[in-house]
This record gives structure tokens, C-alpha cells and sequence, in this order.
């Protein structure tokens, strides 16, 4: 029989842990998002140009709506696609 | 007092005079109805991400002014959307953080301590992003022949 010591590495013991999820607006005191950086607004958008979820992300809800109206607007102004496929 | 910002995509066909005249125009527009031109940025000339009347790139340039008058936005942007040269154009009104970060921006506050923060946490920080500044009076010839 194994004991408890050998068991204890049989599977990696970082698989359950979770990494704390911050928002990064609040943590770096971000105020205002421009839509004209498409590759600040790279961050929060998919491979095919959609809106990560704040799951993801992290951000809070307050910087969650900014990000996806700068999202709106810069795919206005073809700054970034309204579709695309293979994006990163 | 309140801040907009309009944001103009010019034709990529015309000239370099062309376009500098066109744009000049909306600014004495917004001259004319006691609008302070706070900024006239120059984003040059583009990739569209998508293509816009049959175009793919675009001169950007975006205006930050500051006054009181709601004439002046339904007026602009009535001309704007007649407006054959511009291909597509966005107003948007600014929020204090907006206007301060407009500035931070213009004064090189912004772009590189903001980059280094956040991207110092996930992974090695990516080069800096440079505006690419393109010189309209020499437009280049390829340009003007593939738009055609």
C-alpha cells in the first residue's frame, strides 16, 4: 500500500486551485476607454470578434458596459471587425 | 460647456489637398458656431477592418472640441452623412475622464505607463504601439490606382 505522502502527487495539486480574478480597471484606476486602441480592445474580444464575458475576464460590471460600448464603437468605425475568424 | 469628439474616415481616393479640405471645412463649421477646437488628431491612413463602400482603408481623423450648441451636432452631422468624400463618422460626447485622458494622451502620459501596468501582469510587455503617421500630400500611387 501507498502511503499518504506518495498519494498526495499522484495528481497535480494546482489543477483545482483558482487564479483570483481581479478588474483590471478598477485595480490600475482605468477611467475612461478608448475606442480608437484596437489593440487595447484585443483584450476583451474572442478569436472571432466577440465580446469576452466577464467570467473571462474579470472586469467588474461598471467597466464591462464601457468596454462593450468602445467594442460597438470602434466596430463602427471598422477599427475592428464585425466578424472575423482567426483574429489573434 | 461640453466636449465632443468626432471621429471622420475620409475617402482614400482623394488627394492629399482633398482630404485636408475636406476636413478643414468641418472644422470651420464648428468654428463658426463659437466651438473651441480643443484637438485636431491625425490618425493618417488605415487598414478598415471591414471594407466601406468598396474601400479598404481610410484617412482617420479625429476633432475634439469643446462648446454649447446642439445646432452644430444635427447640422454636422446631416453634412457629414451627404457627404460623398467621408465614408464613415462617428460623435461622441465626453465624459471628464474623457477629456482628461485626451489629454494625458496628448501630453505622453497615457500609451506608455498605461501599457506597461497592464500588461506587466500576464506576459512580457508588447512593444508600443505606434500611431502610423502617414504624410498626405504624398499619397502613394498604388492606393489611388487599386481604389479606382
Amino acid at each position: 500500500m501507498a502511503s499518504r505522502d506518495d498519494i498526495k502527487f499522484l495528481s497535480n495539486p494546482k489543477i483545482g486551485q483558482k487564479r483570483d480574478k481581479y478588474c483590471r480597471f478598477k485595480k490600475f484606476g482605468i477611467k475612461y476607454i478608448d475606442y480608437k486602441d484596437s489593440d487595447f480592445l484585443l483584450q476583451f474580444i474572442n478569436e472571432q470578434g466577440k465580446l469576452l464575458p466577464r467570467r473571462i475576464t474579470g472586469n467588474s460590471l461598471k467597466y464591462q458596459r464601457k468596454v462593450a460600448t468602445a467594442v460597438k464603437r470602434a466596430r463602427h468605425l471598422a477599427i475592428l471587425p464585425f466578424v472575423a475568424d482567426g483574429l489573434k | 460647456m461640453r466636449n465632443y469628439e468626432v471621429t471622420i474616415i475620409v475617402d482614400p481616393v482623394l488627394s492629399g489637398d482633398e482630404v485636408k479640405s475636406t476636413v478643414e471645412a468641418y472644422i470651420d463649421l464648428i468654428k463658426q458656431h463659437d466651438c473651441e477646437i480643443v484637438h485636431k488628431g491625425e490618425m493618417g491612413l488605415r487598414q478598415l477592418a471591414y471594407s466601406i463602400k468598396k474601400k479598404h482603408s481610410g484617412f482617420y481623423f479625429c476633432i475634439e472640441f469643446r462648446g454649447e450648441s446642439p445646432a452644430l451636432i444635427d447640422k454636422m452631422e446631416l453634412s457629414l452623412k451627404r457627404d460623398e468624400r467621408i465614408l464613415r463618422f462617428l460623435t461622441v460626447s465626453l465624459d471628464k475622464f474623457g477629456v482628461k485622458f485626451n489629454e494625458d494622451r496628448r501630453n505622453g502620459l497615457i500609451g506608455k505607463a498605461k501599457r506597461v501596468k497592464e500588461e506587466a501582469p500576464k506576459e512580457a510587455p508588447v512593444a508600443i504601439k505606434e500611431v502610423p503617421k502617414v504624410v498626405i500630400p504624398d499619397l502613394p500611387e498604388e492606393i489611388l490606382l487599386e481604389e479606382e
